[in-house]
């Protein structure tokens, strides 16, 4: 095969096309993930509240609730595997008042249904007991043991850089323009880097899969609706907590939520607001104070005054209908082959709980794929592993010097607040998917999100991408093209002759 | 074997630097400052506007200037300096865990230790601004690196919300520079920096302060293309039908300073949470022995002459305590804040110090008062110092002076209270 053409082309990558670009590495294919933003995870994989559900949300019946189930079954060996954070503490639905026990039921019915292991209802005794700070009017709680709590940026960039590893290609700032077809099949795409061929094309553009469909010419019914929710991040110094706590869900949704992270921050929301730019993700005055009267309603110690950080993210809410016979929903996971057009696999109308869905979300397109009549030949050589970089905050004093013995650059402090070293940094620019922003940085190995907010690390940074790029500081930027930092050097004098 | 140390001075800034060196001239043998920067001098490196050094050398110098004669000084009196390294850890034992890519990660103990890890600046979560999240939007005090230690410009075109005093000098700086500072916009209805940055960084240059007004929005996907910006009310609710446009392409925030106490927190140093700093006596300890506090960790100072006598104060008790000189305090009473007082300095006092030595209260006043005003310490009813001012505002601090001839007085005093009000309440 030349140059550009390619058994396998994902559109996007985000948390699910970069676990299908893993799941697909382990195959003899020519695999190529294009993604228009300056770094994988930009999207709505990042914007999230970073939660692994146990999965008795999604309605029974669904596809939603069945691979959700599925995936959160599989993220133990996943992170185990390819080196990401991943922790199950748990998580209670806490009832407040009498009148929300009824739903708290019916939810616990769903879980059932969906078969979701380790749920148990909590008095409020127990509840108290093991969140000292929750409302004093909670009566009980559903628990969910299975419930667990990831990096999102890490599970992402970590399945990618394991496709890497695997012999796949990942092209960033390369946005989709069109399809191109051929005697009714789709047999590649345009792209803002020029025309790319691939027997199949996989649509998993998130907040943008119904306007890719539609460039095809197909599913023409099939709309997302943005769903914008804000979050508030705490600092962990100011507010503790010792669980992932929901409300009982109500017709609005799941609700504003107070989950710890696997960084020890606290987050509480989202809210949900139906917008219609797909690219508002601004926080607002009114969004702001509703998700902290959410967030009080189940801890009313939690103030505004201990917010470290605040964002707002889009959900990418479908509108598919369940193709169980009898279950009528209308929000589903949309994950076929194109009825319409040959060669487009759309992965579409991944909302939540779409990050604790994604590993069975690719291990559900292989199926797709074979059922479609591909015969995928394993690699012998495939390797699952992706091992994690070391972190020099979390080693203890021991580790740190023998770190520090490979690489003195390890024992520089660039951000002051998380203790990110200068080794991490350039070990990230230059990984298999290379971190070429400040936000790239960021996510990655955290720097920049403790108090200071990057104050004093990004003029450092700035420079560390510029050494490292060969670029000039001027080239820097926070998340890609028309984000740079920096417009001139100040005015110069020249140097007058003594 | 591992290094040992008289006393260790946690940052070479100001404060750790006059620290360092009045250790070292109180008989102080091994005295060693760490910094995490490349040089010493802390932010005065980047200051290169005057004022610096007019109480102290009754000289107007830039930022480096000033921090350059305390350089030379630690220099010729023999105080150690480490830099580019970060301390990772401190004990209650004073055990200290260091990070340089020079030397290595390694351990040393310290009889005392001076933290002088200066503040930081509030950023934009922290006050809670809307919108988007573009690049553009920075601490007045990161611009400032930028443009007078990078020799980069972050933007051509400004709108500073708060009055503080670096977001004044950096509206003078940038325009200076060549850029178009819009406004600066300022939520309280008074001035959060000093009077005299207004009227030389603001209203010399021609940029208009509004206050009670603040931003409501950023606009901006990639890069800030313009802020919302709104009047609002005494309690700061925006003010419907006042919202204003202004296109811009980079908001600095300067919006106050917080002392940076993580390695404190770590270490088990007592925080005042209105201060943000440690709880401190008339020596500048904490609540952990042999540990000292000097300069803005312990709270934000308006003039840095002042930081560096806060590290004279601290730098001598803790070469006291390390050669074992340091008398414990046999009573120690609290200093109150009192009427329109957000906070005093030192926390608590041994009045005993007093006998020989001044002790000097330092504080910040709640709300401006624009009219002749007296600050005033009592014990209960008793005033036993008063002096007076032709105003008391935020953005400077304020000292009560304690002397020896005071000692009877508080003496008998189960704590000492600080009023600030006008005179034309008395």
């Amino acid at each position: 095969m030349s140059k550009n053409e390619y058994d396998i082309l994902i559109i996007g990558g985000g948390v699910v096309g970069s676990m299908i670009a893993r799941w697909l590495s382990r195959y003899e294919l020519r695999l190529l993930l294009i993604e228009k933003e300056a770094d994988l995870c930009m999207g709505s994989s990042a914007a999230n509240t970073a939660i692994i559900h146990a999965g008795y949300d999604p309605v029974p019946g669904s596809l939603k609730a069945a691979l959700n189930v599925r995936g959160n079954a599989m993220y133990d060996q996943l992170s185990a595997e390819l080196g990401f954070a991943f922790e199950r503490p748990g998580d209670m639905v806490v009832a407040v008042g009498e009148e929300e026990w009824p739903n708290l039921l019916a939810l616990h019915e769903f879980g059932k249904q969906n078969a979701v292991p380790d749920m148990h209802l909590f008095d409020a005794a127990e509840v108290k007991k093991r969140e000292p700070h929750i409302n004093p009017n909670a009566i009980g709680a559903l628990w969910a043991g299975t419930t667990g709590i990831v990096d999102p940026f890490q599970a992402t960039i970590a399945a990618a850089e394991n496709a890497v590893m695997n012999g796949a290609e990942v092209l960033l700032n390369t946005a989709f323009t069109d399809f191109i077809i051929e005697n009714k099949r789709v047999v590649g795409v345009k792209t803002t880097r020029g025309e790319m061929r691939a027997r199949w094309v996989i649509n998993a553009a998130g907040i943008y899969a119904d306007a890719v469909m539609h460039k095809a010419n197909t599913g023409k019914d099939f709309k997302i609706t943005p769903r914008r929710g804000e979050y508030f991040v705490f600092d962990p110094a100011d507010v503790q907590i010792n669980n992932v706590l929901f409300p009982v869900p109500s017709a609005k949704g799941k609700g504003i939520l107070v989950t710890t992270t696997v960084h020890g921050n606290t987050i509480a929301g989202p809210n949900a607001q139906v917008i219609d730019d797909k690219e508002d993700t601004a926080t607002t005055s009114a969004g702001m104070d509703e998700v902290i009267a959410g967030a009080q309603k189940l801890i009313p110690s939690i103030n505004p005054r201990f917010t470290i950080a605040t964002f707002a993210g889009l959900r990418a809410m479908g509108n598919a209908a369940c193709k169980t016979p009898g279950v009528n929903y209308h929000a589903d996971f949309l994950i076929e082959v194109s009825p319409e057009i040959g060669g487009l696999i759309n992965v579409a109308g991944i909302e939540s709980p779409g990050l604790s869905a994604s590993p069975a979300i690719a291990e559900y397109v292989i199926e797709v794929l074979k059922d479609a009549g591909e015969t995928l030949i394993e690699k012998k050589d495939w390797n699952p592993i992706r091992p994690a970089r070391p972190r020099f905050r979390e080693l203890s004093h021991a580790q740190r010097q023998e770190l520090v013995k490979l690489d003195p650059a390890y024992a520089r402090v660039i951000c002051r607040c998380e203790n990110i070293t200068e080794a991490e940094i350039v070990r990230e620019i230059h990984a298999p998917i290379p971190a070429t922003t400040y936000d790239a940085i960021k996510r990655r190995t955290w720097l920049g999100t403790g108090r200071c907010q990057g104050g004093f690390d990004s003029p450092l940074i700035s420079k560390i991408l510029a050494r490292e790029l060969k670029l000039s500081e001027l080239e820097i930027s926070k998340r890609g093209e028309g984000s740079n930092f920096l417009f001139r050097e100040t005015k110069s004098v020249e140097e007058l002759e003594r | 074997m591992k290094e040992s140390y008289d006393v260790v001075v946690i940052g070479a800034g100001p404060a750790g630097l006059a620290s360092a060196i009045e250790a070292k001239k109180s008989g102080a043998d091994k005295v060693l400052v760490i910094e995490r920067d490349r040089e010493p001098g802390g932010i005065l490196l980047q200051c290169i506007h005057n004022g610096f050094g007019l109480h102290t050398f009754k000289e107007d110098l830039p930022g480096p200037a000033y921090a350059q004669r305390f350089i030379d000084e630690a220099a010729s009196v023999g105080v150690d300096l480490l830099l580019d390294t970060m301390v990772m850890e401190v004990s209650e034992e004073r055990q200290l865990w260091l990070s340089s890519a020079s030397k290595g990660y390694f351990s040393l103990d310290a009889k005392a230790v001076v933290l002088a890890m200066g503040c930081r600046e509030r950023t934009r979560a922290q006050i809670r601004i809307p919108g988007m999240r573009p690049s553009g939007v920075f601490t007045a005090g990161t611009a400032q690196r930028w443009v007078n230690v990078e020799g980069y410009m972050p933007g051509k075109r400004f709108v500073i919300l708060g009055s503080g005093d670096i977001g004044m000098i950096m509206a003078r700086r940038l325009t200076l520079e060549g850029a178009k500072v819009e406004s600066v916009l300022e939520v309280q209805n008074y001035l959060s920096g000093l009077m005299r940055n207004y009227v030389q960084c603001l209203e010399d240059w021609n940029v208009p302060l509004h206050l009670r007004h603040t931003v409501k929005r950023v606009i901006g996907k990639n890069r800030v293309e313009a802020v919302e910006a709104v009047a609002v009310d005494e309690k700061w609710q925006f003010i419907p039908g006042t919202e204003r446009i202004i296109p811009c392409d980079t908001l600095l925030l300067s919006v106050g300073l917080i002392p940076e106490n993580e390695l404190s927190k770590q270490a088990g140093v007592k925080l005042d949470p209105i201060t943000g700093g440690p709880v401190v006596d008339q020596n500048f300890q904490t609540n952990l022995a042999g540990v000292f506090a000097a300069g803005n960790v312990v709270h934000v100072y308006d003039l840095v002459d002042y930081v560096s006598e806060a590290g004279d104060q601290a730098g001598k008790a803790a070469a006291l305590f390390a050669q074992s000189l340091l008398t414990p305090a046999k009573k120690t009473i609290p200093v109150k804040a009192g009427k329109n007082v957000r906070y005093v300095v030192p926390h608590t006092l041994d009045p005993l110090a007093l006998e020989k030595e001044d002790i000097v209260l330092q504080c910040r006043v709640s709300q401006p008062i624009e009219e002749d005003v007296w600050f005033e310490v009592r014990n209960e009813n008793q005033s036993i110092v008063r002096r007076s001012d032709r105003y008391a505002r935020p953005g400077e601090m304020v000292s009560v002076k304690l002397t020896p001839s005071m000692f009877a007085d508080v003496m008998q005093a189960d704590a000492l209270t600080l009023d600030i009000y006008a005179k034309s309440e008395a």
